[in-house]
C-alpha cells in the first residue's frame, strides 16, 4: 500500500515536470510566432523616432546570448549596455551593408536603420548575403530587416526604402548615433559625409571593387572628413562600379566586417583607430596596409574653419553622375553612326556581308558572345596592337570581297551595353583613313544586353 | 649632379589598369643637377610609363581628383605633396579611391 502511494507520487511529479517542459516550449514558440507575425513596417519616408530606452541591467537571456563577448574585458557588461542603447544608420544594404548589419545585430546593437532604394536581384546574391532566393524582387531594406529579425529579434530594425537625397539626409542622419557608408556611388558618399559633418556624427566608411577594399572612419575625434581627403569629386569616366568592374563577394564581405568592428568599438565606448587612417586590402596578394592620413583640413569646405557647405545641395550635379551604381549611357556618336538591335537583326537576316566586331574584354567574351562576331578588345584597339590591327585588316578585306562592290565595308561594333562600342567606332574612324580599307563603322545601340532583351531572350544577361 | 634614384612605385584601386595591369614597379630615375621632387616624378611617369589616356591619371601638374598618393605609407599631404624631395629607395603608392559597395 505505502509503496503504491510512493510510486503514484513519483509518477505525478514526473508528469508535472513533463507538463512544465511542454508549457515552456509552447510559450517560447508563441513568442517567436508573435514576433514573426508583427509585420516589419517599410518606411518610404523619414519619420521621427522615439529615443531608445535606457537599460540598467542585462536579462538572463541577454547574459547567455552575449556571454562570449561579455567575457572580453574590452566590452564587458558596460559596453554591452551601451551597444543596446546605440543606433546605427546603414546606408546601402548591399555587399558591405549585409555583413555589417548582420554582425551589428548579432552583437546586440539597439537600433538599425537599414536604407536602400533598390530591390533584390539575382546578380546581388553572391555578395549581399542577407538576401536570398525567396526575397528576390523585394526591397533590399525589407529583405535585410527580415533576415536580421530571424537572427536577433531584440534589435529594432527600421527599413527605409528610399533614395538618400539632400532633402531627407540631414533629418535621417540626426536621428542616429553612428552612420555607416555602405553605398556604391560617388554622389551618395559626398552627401553622407556632409550630412555627418553638419550633424556631428562619426562616419564609418568602406568601399570595395574587384579584389580590393578601403576603410576609413571620417569626422571622428578631430580626424579628417571625406572632403578633407577628396575636395574635388573624381571625373565620372574614371569611376568604375561593381556591375562594370566586377567584385569577388568575399571582398566587400571582409570590408563590411571591418566596418562592423569599428562601429562596435565606437558604440561600446572604445575608441576606433581608423579616425585618421586608411586601411586598404589587396585580396589578390592578401595584403593589408594601414596608411596615416592628413588631419582635419583647415581649408575644408565641409569641416574646415570657414565651411562653405552649410546646407546640403544637389550632389548628383556636384559630382556629374547619378546616385546609383547603374551604368551610365554615353552618347558620343551621331544618329547616322548608330544602329538599333532591331535594324541589325534585319541586316543579319538579309544576308548583307558585314563585320560584327565585339570590343569587350576577353573575360566577358568567355561568358557569352554572338558566334559570328570577331573579338578585339577596346584596349587593343586603343593601343593599336599590331596583331589585332592585322587581324582586323584581313577580316575587312575578306568582307570586302564578299561584298562584291566598291562601297565601304559595313562594320558593326558591339559591347555589353553600348558605351565602349561608341569609343571603338571613334577609333575605327581614325584608323579608316590611314590603317585599313574604307569602312563605315556603326555601334549597336544598347549592345548585347539590348540584344538579349529585345531580340534573343535565350542570350544570357550579366 | 645627384646620383640616379631607385624607387618602388605601386598602383592600386584600379590605377594599375593604366599601367598594363602591373601593380608593382621598380624604377630608376636618371641623375640630374637638382634633386627629384614629386612634381617631376609625375612628369616622368607620364612620359615614360603611361601608355594611353593620361588624363585618367594626371591633370595639370598633379594627380587627378580621386587618386590618393602615399609616400612611404603616409598620405603625401603630410610630406609636402608636389614639393617632396624624393629619396633613394622611397616607396610611392598611387591609389584610386573605390566607390563600390
Amino acid at each position: 500500500m505505502e509503496q503504491e502511494v510512493f510510486r503514484l507520487k513519483q509518477q505525478l511529479l514526473e508528469k508535472e515536470r513533463e507538463i512544465s517542459v511542454l508549457k515552456d516550449a509552447l510559450a517560447q514558440l508563441q513568442t517567436l510566432n508573435q514576433s514573426n507575425n508583427t509585420s516589419i513596417e517599410l518606411q518610404e519616408k523619414v519619420t521621427p523616432l522615439v529615443p531608445l530606452k535606457e537599460k540598467a541591467t542585462l536579462s538572463n537571456e541577454e547574459i547567455m546570448r552575449y556571454s562570449r563577448q561579455l567575457l572580453l574585458p574590452e566590452l564587458g557588461v558596460k559596453g554591452q549596455l551601451k551597444l543596446s542603447q546605440a543606433s546605427v544608420l546603414v546606408v546601402g544594404c548591399g555587399g558591405l551593408g549585409c555583413p555589417l548589419a548582420q554582425y551589428l545585430a548579432a552583437a546586440g546593437i539597439g537600433r538599425l536603420g537599414l536604407l536602400d532604394y533598390d530591390e533584390v536581384e539575382l546578380s546581388n546574391l553572391h555578395r549581399q548575403v542577407l538576401h536570398g532566393e525567396d526575397t528576390r524582387g523585394q526591397p533590399k531594406a525589407l529583405s535585410a530587416a527580415q533576415a536580421i529579425r530571424r537572427l536577433n529579434p531584440a534589435v529594432e530594425c527600421i527599413p527605409y526604402h528610399l533614395k538618400l537625397s539632400h532633402e531627407n539626409a540631414l533629418q535621417l542622419v540626426q536621428q542616429y548615433d553612428i552612420v555607416a557608408d555602405c553605398s556604391d556611388n560617388v554622389p551618395t558618399r559626398y552627401l553622407v559625409n556632409d550630412a555627418c559633418v553638419l550633424s556631428g556624427k562619426p562616419l564609418v566608411s568602406a568601399s570595395a571593387l574587384r579584389m580590393e577594399g578601403q576603410l576609413t572612419v571620417y569626422n571622428y575625434e578631430g580626424g579628417p572628413c571625406y572632403r578633407c581627403l577628396y575636395p574635388v569629386p573624381p571625373p565620372p569616366e574614371t569611376v568604375t562600379n561593381c556591375s562594370d568592374g566586377g567584385v569577388l563577394g568575399v571582398v566587400p564581405g571582409i570590408m563590411g566586417c571591418f566596418q562592423a568592428l569599428e562601429v562596435l568599438k565606437i558604440a561600446s565606448g572604445q575608441a576606433s583607430s581608423c579616425g585618421q587612417q586608411l586601411l586598404t586590402l589587396d585580396a589578390q596578394d592578401v595584403r593589408f596596409r594601414s596608411i596615416r592620413l592628413r588631419p582635419r583640413q583647415a581649408g575644408c569646405a565641409a569641416c574646415g574653419e570657414n565651411p562653405t557647405v552649410t546646407a546640403l545641395k544637389d550632389y548628383e550635379q556636384f559630382c556629374g553622375s547619378s546616385a546609383t551604381d547603374k551604368c551610365r549611357r554615353l552618347c558620343l556618336l551621331s544618329k547616322e553612326q548608330r544602329i538599333s538591335v532591331k535594324d541589325y537583326k534585319e541586316i543579319l537576316e538579309g544576308g548583307t556581308p558585314h563585320l560584327l566586331l565585339d570590343v569587350r574584354p576577353l573575360v566577358e567574351v568567355d561568358i557569352c558572345h554572338l558566334p559570328f562576331s570577331l573579338s578585339i578588345p577596346l584596349a587593343s584597339l586603343e593601343g593599336r596592337k599590331t596583331e589585332h590591327v592585322q587581324l582586323l585588316k584581313e577580316q575587312i578585306a575578306e568582307t570586302k570581297q564578299r561584298l562584291k562592290s566598291e562601297s565601304c565595308v559595313p562594320v558593326y561594333v558591339i559591347c555589353k551595353t553600348g558605351n565602349d562600342s561608341q569609343r571603338a567606332v571613334q577609333i575605327l574612324q581614325q584608323m579608316a583613313s590611314l590603317e585599313v580599307e574604307p569602312i563605315s563603322p556603326k555601334d549597336v545601340i544598347g549592345g548585347l544586353m539590348a540584344w538579349a532583351q529585345k531580340i534573343d531572350p535565350s542570350f544570357p544577361q550579366y | 649632379m645627384a646620383a640616379p634614384i631607385t624607387l618602388h612605385l605601386e598602383f592600386g584601386g584600379g590605377a594599375e589598369l593604366l599601367f598594363d595591369g602591373v601593380k608593382d614597379h621598380q624604377v630608376t630615375l636618371p641623375s640630374q643637377s637638382q634633386p627629384w621632387d614629386m612634381k617631376q616624378l609625375l612628369v616622368w611617369i607620364r612620359a615614360n610609363m603611361l601608355k594611353e589616356r593620361p588624363e585618367l591619371f594626371v591633370q595639370g601638374d598633379t594627380v587627378r581628383p580621386g587618386i590618393l598618393v602615399l609616400i612611404n605609407d603616409a598620405d603625401w599631404e603630410l610630406m609636402g605633396e608636389l614639393t617632396y624631395e624624393i629619396q633613394d629607395q622611397d616607396s610611392v603608392v598611387f591609389i584610386s579611391t573605390l566607390h563600390g559597395g
